[in-house]
């Protein structure tokens, strides 16, 4: 590697740092964003000194960004910001797999006996790559409604997993100092699919966001390890930040949810909760249900509104429907504000993404440490689509397997209106008692269908 | 590969990961979409080996798999970072830039 080369990847690494330093604040996300992908160009530029093309390779090459550049491209701008999740899990899913390919081709050079520091990183690489790869797609294929979004458990399942890893390391360690030819990378490979799919299979639809953002940190570790392979800085260096960063931010994810991660990897929740659940039950309390009148003249003479959107508020597409509700409270003096739980829609951060295609003003959206003090100065608390982020059982009952969890303290509004489709529990698959408070009312419904009444409502009001 | 080069690459490995954690911590819970999505265009990274591999490639075997590698690297890096951005299209403030509205009312802070 050139002098000249190295220091443009250390440009480029620059550049990735202070992008992500930027994504840290509203205003500079964007300009943020930028300023990685001009690093990201500033690398692939200067790789090209590096390069001693054959024939085939300069084509291949070319045909690859040919074909690449616009699948991503249209990918990227035909996606609906509802189906934004999936569309993460599959970009990432394709670098995972490009790791390991990497990884695969550079082994394949080697002769026999290839050294320690070449084999270990391709091994890791070729393993963490494949297993993003395959968890990846079976992750798009749950969000995307391609196959169920619940857990797929059998007996044993846990075993067969585990047996599975195991065999990977026991093939791995035999590969690392044993093999003498890099043939038996392929069983490697194949055995990394099936852990991906295996070990995605029992983890529901509403945990899926944890397990993108640790198989987006996988991607990056896979990425990094071939860069070890390669001896490439600029590998190494952006595949440990994303492989570091992605980490965190698993772990933050999961800790909003009030669990650990080996519980969201390995609960299979909502199976394993189901039971205790219905215990806890709704023998004899009754719920007071209204009709999108009353709800409607209850708001529109409101001081204050705290809506607090959920994942239903999400698949209900109701997002625009909801910022016209809004509107109309607005245009007749109600302050109205967003409640946004940090586990709220789909990914952290999710609804807000939602919410500003609906061009709800920034200012509005408030975060769970900003807003909960709030609640008990608002008339209503106006639950769209969500549930367990608003169960008061998370502060007071010991017992619930979600005790301990942060929650929107929603229950100190004067008013609660709970926008659901039918009193089924929440993903979390436990009761919530704050449907039955007298303070409560049911709006039962499809999110976007009851907003377009309420808007209707209140503009009659 | 010689020790020093992989001493080097080690070292840089690890100050990575310390800066990766450290970037991270300070971003707020609403940007964590955008950030996954924007560190998922990062990791498209691996188009620089994709194309180091694809460029040397000379029987069928490398050939399929550097161009099956390139396509692979190539949508991740320009998805990843199209669709960031327009995630982040959306968050231009809107409204007044006066502070996070108006202040919080006079309330104290419950136990």
């Amino acid at each position: 590697m050139t002098v000249a080369v190295a220091l443009a990847y250390l440009v480029a690494a620059v550049l990735f740092i202070v992008g992500l330093i930027q994504l840290s604040s509203p205003r500079s996300a964007r300009r943020g964003n930028q300023i990685a992908a001009v690093g990201m160009a500033i690398a692939l530029l200067a790789t090209i000194p590096l390069l001693h093309f054959t024939e085939a390779g300069i084509v291949i090459t070319l045909i690859g960004l040919l074909i690449g550049i616009p699948i991503g491209a249209l990918g990227a701008r035909r996606v609906k910001m509802t189906a934004i999740p999936q569309m993460v899990a599959l970009f990432n899913g394709v670098g995972g797999g490009a790791a390991a390919l990497v990884a695969v081709s550079e082994l394949l050079l080697q002769s026999s006996h290839p050294p320690f520091a070449l084999v270990f990183p391709s091994v890791f690489s070729i393993v963490i790559g494949s297993v993003s790869f395959a968890g990846s797609l079976i992750a798009f294929a749950k969000l995307q409604a391609l196959m169920t979004g619940t857990p797929i458990t059998y007996p044993g399942q846990q075993i067969v997993n585990g047996v599975l890893a195991l065999a990977i390391v026991a093939l791995a360690v035999y590969l690392i100092a044993i093999a003498s030819t890099p043939v038996i990378f392929v069983p490697l490979l194949i055995l990394g699919l099936v852990l991906g799919v295996a070990f995605v299979l029992p983890i529901g639809g509403a945990d899926m966001p944890v397990v993108i953002s640790m198989l987006n940190a996988f991607t990056g570790l896979a990425v990094a390890a071939s860069g070890f392979v390669l001896g490439n800085f600029a590998l190494i260096v952006a595949g440990t930040l994303v492989g570091a960063s992605g980490t965190l931010l698993t772990k933050l994810m999961s800790d909003a949810m009030g669990r650990s991660l080996g519980n969201v990897l390995f609960g299979a929740f909502g199976a394993a909760t189901a039971g205790p659940a219905g215990a806890v039950g709704a023998e004899g309390k009754s719920v007071r249900s209204g009709s999108p009148e009353d709800i409607a003249t209850l708001l529109a003479y409101s001081r204050k509104v705290i809506i607090v959107p959920g994942y239903g508020l999400a698949v209900a597409q109701g997002q625009h429907a909801v910022r016209e509700l809004a509107d109309e409270l607005e245009k007749r003096g109600v302050e109205v504000e967003y409640a946004i739980h940090p586990v709220a829609g789909r990914m952290p951060g999710h609804m807000n993404v939602l919410l500003a295609e609906a061009n709800v003003p920034y200012e509005q959206l408030k975060e769970m440490d900003q807003i909960n003090d709030e609640f008990k100065s608002a008339d209503v608390a106006l639950v769209v689509g969500a549930n367990d982020v608003v169960n008061p059982a998370a502060h007071n009952s010991p017992g619930s397997p979600i005790y301990g969890m942060p929650i929107l303290n929603a229950d100190e509004a004067k008013n609660i209106v709970f926008m659901k489709r039918s009193m089924r529990p929440g993903f979390a698959g436990i009761d919530n008692e704050l449907l039955y408070d007298p303070k409560t009312v049911m709006l039962f419904g499809d999110a976007k269908d009851s907003l377009m009444k309420l808007v209707a409502a209140v503009k009659a009001a | 590969m010689n020790d020093n080069s992989l001493l080097n690459e080690f070292t840089v490995f690890v100050l990575a990961i310390f800066v990766g954690f450290e970037v991270i911590s300070k971003v707020p819970t609403i940007l964590h979409t955008p950030l996954m999505s924007g560190t998922n265009a990062i990791h498209g990274i691996i188009l620089v080996g994709a194309i180091l591999i694809a460029a040397t490639a000379h029987d069928p075997l490398q050939i399929a798999l550097g161009l099956v590698a390139v396509i692979l690297a190539t949508i991740n890096v320009v998805g990843g970072f199209v669709v960031t951005d327009r995630m982040l299209e959306m968050f231009k403030g809107r409204g007044t830039p006066a502070q996070k509205g108006k202040p919080v009312q006079e309330e104290k802070k419950p136990g």
